[in-house]
């Protein structure tokens, strides 16, 4: 197959590429700039939008042998993941740019580029396992799993995607890396949010939303307790940082409850008012084909699993958990996983509208 | 392979690699003055006549430099320097708009480092230099010029400037006048002192020689400042030890295809017709750039409408044959030529073109390459949309 290797410039596109070509593909290169303005050299270990990237990749495809190219996303990457990040927060929910962008720019955009050009599919070093079968599943290296954030993917879209690298652990990926001489091989893994540089998420959101002071409210009692300067540097389940003056009647913690940007008003309460056992969500990607099915669903990145009971109807998906979850955030995915000793298996995914409480409404 | 980017570079000839082989067996600075310095010396120098008598220039206008851009940087910013020094009122830094980065970006470096104020020469939708744009200018602000710096032949379309019309206008005025002659010597006719400019860059690997030795013309009278110091070399106005099995090999390949150009022009110019007369025929739409006759005899370049440039030229690569989109590159990014916009296209079509180059070993192989896997890469890059037109 002619495939096109989205390559970052980090060590994991780099050896998906390598085993694209050991596969027997015709590999193409292609280095997404994303950022509009790119920063010669990286500073500290964040991002994966530098000069200093790119020329990584490049030397990355030279080592491979592989054509290689820059395409420029920039626009596209804004306006997709960049301003809907924002929008989100503003509108009170919590939003995942990966995910995002795996859905509008890797595997829409990029994609829909490479097809046209004459492409069958994109690969990139996303750990997560997609076989014969079709089935996505977690990588082997739980602790680096992504299958969460491309969940959101369709099966038209998974059809054309290859992931090399699910059935290795990092470690083996970075000693791959060195066995073929690329100077990717000990590169540090990119964190936090690619276009937050310094990783100050409140900073760059009140630089593009300007400060919107607004109320802490307490959920129970309705009392004021404090103020905020803006309701989008809340998450739900936040402890910290709520700056409050009146102490809890009982004295334990209060952690974010709701966001409610109308009013922009940022409601607390104890832990367990944070416990929900029925998600809501939108836009359901449901590969599955059942009325109602068990299975375990996470509710956010890197969190733990909770069994649940999961059903499709009318663009929405529902999720009966057998145990409640607590920080459940509108904007997150809630991705649906069958466990399985090859690999827990995707069954779909949708963004999180609410949380609530069976019989209650909270 | 259908090498058809001569214009980014071209193969050395055999007699310029023959002669860069043999200097650089032998140990010498051309600077020492023993023995074998005075065999690297008389090489040098040797080389520097055959330069000069090849382009029209005396021996000691020959400044040798490290190539183009640094002849170019050289030239406007030395004389800028020294325009200056000698006149403060003389602040204007003059370039054509379509002129290669060299250029342009030493002369922006200029307006942001020295308070130099840049203005910028407009051209047609050829990419021609009105020469009444610049005999205005001359008439409202030309004593306030310290240099002007026009190329010879566009490196993306390949227009030819007016270069003696211009170059007189600035003369009469008193005004240093450059250009960038990289894409031209070899090409077409190239005599310094003919030209009536004061500066004039010539490069060796656009000509069959090596990459990384080039020269400015430099008249005897122009005073110019040098950028690099040290020991002096190059009559004070460059320092650095002399390359000089570079040097040999460039004067070898400038010796050649000054003396190979006639009959070059004419053959390439066939050649390139014909691609352009099929390139029409299969794809009707195409836009020619540049000047239908004043142009580089190798050169054609086309907008291909609804097609991103890097598309078409990521599918051909593909089918092994090699072409430019002929744009600056951004962050490894390609951007809409500057050129292009400056003669009027949108940025569509901007990003819509390809450059495609002959040059001494090309052939009719080359051309037939080319037009078999064009007609595929169109019609892929047009499905693949223009999609970085302005939404």
């Amino acid at each position: 197959m002619r495939v096109l290797a989205a390559m970052s410039g980090g060590v994991d596109s780099a050896v998906a590429a390598a085993r694209a070509v050991d596969a027997g593909h015709d590999v193409t290169g292609v280095h997404l700039a994303l950022a509009r303005n790119p920063q010669t050299f990286r500073t500290g270990a964040r991002g994966c939008c530098t000069l200093e990237d790119s020329r990584d990749a490049r030397r990355a495809a030279d080592v491979i042998g592989i054509p290689f190219y820059v395409w420029d996303m920039a626009e596209e990457f804004h306006d997709s993941v960049v301003d809907d990040f924002v929008n989100e927060y503003a509108a009170g929910r919590t939003p995942n740019p990966c995910l995002r962008c795996n859905e509008k720019i890797k595997f829409s955009a990029v994609l829909d580029r490479a097809v046209a050009l004459g492409f069958d599919a994109v690969v990139t070093g996303h750990h997560a396992r997609l076989g014969a079968d079709g089935l996505l599943r977690r990588s082997v290296d739980i602790a680096k799993d992504q299958s969460y954030v491309l969940a959101v993917l369709t099966r038209a879209q998974l059809d054309r995607a290859m992931f090399p690298l699910g059935d290795s652990t990092k470690e083996r990926v970075r000693a791959e890396a060195a066995e073929r001489g690329l100077a990717v091989a000990d590169k540090p893994d990119s964190h936090d949010i690619c276009f937050i540089s310094d990783g100050d998420t409140r900073g760059f959101l009140e630089s593009r939303l300007g400060a919107a002071p607004g109320d802490i409210v307490d959920g129970r009692t309705g009392e004021t307790l404090g103020t905020h300067n803006g309701a989008y540097g809340f998450t739900i389940g936040q402890r910290k940082g709520l700056d409050l003056r009146v102490p809890a009647a009982d004295g334990r913690p209060r952690y974010v409850l709701s966001i409610t940007p109308v009013s922009n008003t940022v409601t607390v309460g104890p832990r367990e008012d944070l416990e929900v056992d029925v998600v809501s969500a939108e836009r359901p990607i449901w590969h599955d084909l059942s009325a109602d099915v068990s299975c375990e669903v996470q509710l956010r990145a890197h969190g733990e699993v909770v069994p649940a009971t999961v059903s499709v109807a009318d663009g929405t998906l529902t999720a009966r958990l057998t145990t409640p979850a607590r920080g459940v955030a509108a904007g997150q995915a809630i991705v649906a996983y069958r466990p399985d000793p090859g690999g827990d298996i995707v069954l779909g995914s949708a963004t999180i509208t609410a949380g609530s409480r069976a019989g209650a409404d909270v | 392979m259908a090498y058809l980017d001569h214009a980014a570079t071209t193969p050395m000839l055999p007699a310029a690699l023959d002669a860069y082989v043999a200097a650089v067996r032998e140990v010498g600075n051309p600077s020492s003055l023993h023995a074998a310095g005075r065999g690297a010396r008389r090489l040098v120098e040797e080389s520097r006549e055959r330069i000069a008598a090849a382009v029209g220039a005396r021996p000691s206008e020959v400044i040798f430099t490290g190539g183009g851009t640094e002849s170019d940087n050289l030239a406007v910013k030395g004389i800028f320097w020294a325009g200056r020094a000698a006149d403060p009122e003389r602040t204007l830094v003059v370039v054509s708009a379509v002129e290669h980065h060299a250029v342009l970006d030493a002369a922006d470096w200029l307006g942001v480092q020295e308070g130099a104020e840049v203005v910028t020469l407009p051209v047609d939708d050829a990419g021609r230099v009105p020469p009444e744009a610049v005999a205005e200018l001359i008439a409202e602000q030309g004593e306030r010029v310290a240099v002007m710096s026009v190329q010879w032949a566009n490196n993306e379309v390949g227009t030819l400037q007016p270069i003696a019309e211009l170059a007189g206008l600035a003369a009469a005025a008193g005004i240093p006048f450059h250009t960038d002659a990289v894409q031209a010597a070899g090409q077409v006719p190239v005599d310094f002192a003919a030209s009536g400019a004061a500066a004039l860059t010539i490069t060796g690997h656009k000509l069959g020689g090596p990459v990384g030795v080039g020269a400015l013309l430099l008249g005897r009278d122009v005073a110019c400042t040098p950028l690099l110091h040290g020991g002096g070399q190059e009559r004070d106005v460059r320092s650095g030890t002399l390359d000089t099995a570079g040097v040999a090999a460039f004067a070898t390949a400038v010796e050649a295809a000054v003396k190979a150009r006639e009959e070059y022009a004419v053959r390439v110019s066939a050649l390139r017709d014909d691609l352009v007369a099929r390139v029409r025929a299969v794809i009707p739409d195409a836009i020619f750039n540049g000047a239908a006759e004043d142009r580089l005899p190798g050169n054609a370049h086309f907008s291909f409408p609804g097609c991103e440039g890097d598309a078409l030229l990521l599918l051909l690569d593909a089918q092994g044959v090699y072409c430019s989109t002929g744009s600056a590159c951004s962050a490894g990014v390609a951007q809409p030529s500057h050129v292009l916009l400056a003669m009027g296209a949108d940025d569509a079509r901007a990003r819509s073109s390809l450059r495609f180059t002959l040059g001494h070993d090309s052939t009719v192989a080359d051309v037939d390459a080319l037009l078999a896997a064009l007609p595929g890469a169109v019609e892929r890059a047009r499905r693949a949309g223009a999609w970085k037109t302005p939404r």
